[in-house]
């Protein structure tokens, strides 16, 4: 019972990810229920739902961290299998951010930030070095960049894991609970800069409860439960007249 | 109660200079054997943790046999067996190997096999004990398994064992002492040598004991120098962790090397 708005689809950019009835298990437990989602380049969604619904398992499944078990999953026009040659050239196109930042300790920021673009794109040391010195000051943490991920707050490593993914020039950022580890004071500044980037144009997949954040910037929030979306409405609806009995008991228990 | 060292020995040195000739193999053996066993421990050790199950296998089996089979047996099995198994040419131009260079080959691939097998299981544990999200932050990257272990995964595993390679480091250069059983003149054999030319049986191993002694904190000292080096900054890690290690290095490396086990 998935309601989409009406558009004219010809006047629609193209698909970048489209997900087309996945399962995912871990053994007994089904994580993903037969999803379909199509996301569309420039578009912003907002994936939420109670914990265990399975949205961290699909975005993990649309960089192929975690494998499917059926259906198609199509990101920029390559299909992931099991058995594809090169998983990285999808990867590298697709930036992720998440809830635990993952930055590399023994690498500074501004390495944290040019090792990938060095490796797979083959960047020069000076140019991912001016690359990563832009984006970092796009995050406002460039006057940190030869320190180590251990000596920043929460927030200023999950600002720089962005700027680690943005490198990469990616045409899709995925954010999986990028603010869910961080001390109150802090999701802000992190929000802050995903604002920007949804500002500049970018396609963002987010797996977050900031509600604010899902009015401001999406165009369609998905809300999961069980591993299947129950219910796909923009933001405006979404909030306002919930559907499903199920997403009004959990917008009940998020908004205080 | 030393000062018999110092008296000069049939052949016009003095047995002092014995002892030191034996440190100097010692210390070659142990030396250039660890740069085997870390170098074989690293690619065994990552062998243990790869997806591809011939390789993991392969390893597996690796770490099995060398830790399994005592010290002893392997020096023997290098040094007697291995001639024989060769074809007869080849198995007689080892053999020809002039001393004491026949010896101290055998027993420097025997000590650095061995020690690569427990170094492969260090390497093992500290990759295993990284968080699963930096394979994952780096896939997302688009790095490849290779490029992940290459500058990701192993230079943090590697830190994250530094404090427990402690106790490989103390271990190969006792170890050594196992060599005298193919007829190397490391630290052990000549005291032992010291010993029977004397009959001071107690100076003799007494100052080999002293030395080896020395060595070992020598060698402790040096890794926490390393261990500090090349801590990441803005990771706290006191020197608690540190500290127990030597208590079980002690413990378990019992008062003696082997090899000076076997010559009592």
């Amino acid at each position: 019972m998935v309601q989409q708005t009406v558009v004219d689809e010809t006047r629609r950019p193209p698909a970048i990810v489209a997900v087309e009835g996945v399962v995912k298990r871990f053994g007994r437990f089904t994580a993903l229920n037969d999803i379909n989602l199509s996301v569309r380049a420039g578009e912003k969604i907002v994936l939420c739902g109670p914990s265990g619904s399975g949205k961290s398992t699909l975005i993990r499944c649309i960089n192929h961290i975690e494998t499917h078990d059926s259906g198609r999953i199509v990101v920029d026009g390559v299909e992931l299998t099991d058995r594809m040659g090169d998983i990285n050239t999808v990867r590298r196109e697709v930036g992720m951010v998440f809830q635990s930042f993952n930055l590399f300790p023994h690498l500074s920021i501004v390495e944290n930030c040019m090792l990938a673009p060095m490796k797979v794109r083959g960047l020069s040391r000076a140019q991912a070095h001016e690359r990563a010195r832009g984006f970092l000051r796009k995050v406002r943490i460039h006057d940190q960049a030869d320190k180590y991920p251990g000596q920043l707050s929460g927030g200023q490593q999950q600002r720089v894991a962005i700027a680690r993914a943005l490198c990469m020039q990616p045409k899709i950022m995925l954010f999986d609970e990028p603010t869910s580890a961080l001390d109150p004071e802090m999701v802000k500044e992190v929000l802050d800069i995903m604002v920007e980037l949804a500002r500049d144009g970018m396609t963002m997949v987010c797996v977050t409860h900031e509600m604010g954040f899902a009015r401001e910037v999406a165009d369609r929030v998905v809300f999961m439960d069980h591993g299947a979306i129950v219910e796909e409405a923009d933001p405006e609806t979404f909030f306002r007249a919930p559907r499903t009995e199920r997403a009004r008991d959990f917008l009940g228990q998020i908004i205080h | 109660m030393f000062a018999v060292l110092f008296e000069p020995t049939a052949d016009g040195q003095r047995y002092i200079d014995w002892l030191l000739s034996g440190l100097g193999w010692t210390l070659a053996l142990a030396f250039f054997g660890w740069w085997i066993a870390f170098a074989v421990g690293i690619v065994v050790g990552i062998g243990r943790t790869v997806q591809n199950r011939a390789f993991a296998a392969l390893a597996r089996l690796y770490v099995e046999v060398f830790r399994n089979i005592p010290v002893l047996v392997q020096m023997f099995l290098w040094y007697f067996v291995l001639p024989e198994i060769l074809p007869t040419t080849l198995g007689n131009a080892i053999k020809q190997i002039p001393p004491p260079w026949g010896s101290f080959f055998p027993a420097l691939i025997c000590l650095g096999l061995y020690t690569a097998a427990r170094i492969a299981e260090q390497v093992r544990a500290g990759i295993e004990a990284l968080p699963k999200g930096q394979t994952e932050a780096a896939s997302a990257l688009g790095l490849s398994p290779y490029l992940t272990y290459r500058h990701i995964i192993v230079p943090q595993a590697l830190r994250l064992i530094v404090p427990s390679l402690t106790s490989e480091v103390m271990g190969i250069y006792k170890n050594t002492s196992v060599a005298l059983t193919i007829g190397l003149m490391e630290l052990t054999a000549q005291a032992r040598q010291i010993s029977e030319a004397t009959f001071q049986t107690f100076t003799a191993f007494g100052a080999a004991t002293l030395i080896y002694l020395a060595l070992a904190l020598i060698a402790y000292q040096g890794m926490a120098l390393i261990d500090r080096a090349v801590r990441i900054p803005g990771t706290a890690r006191t020197d608690d962790d540190i500290a127990p290690n030597l208590a079980e290095d002690i413990q378990q490396a019992g008062a003696l090397p082997a090899g000076m086990e076997i010559a009592k």
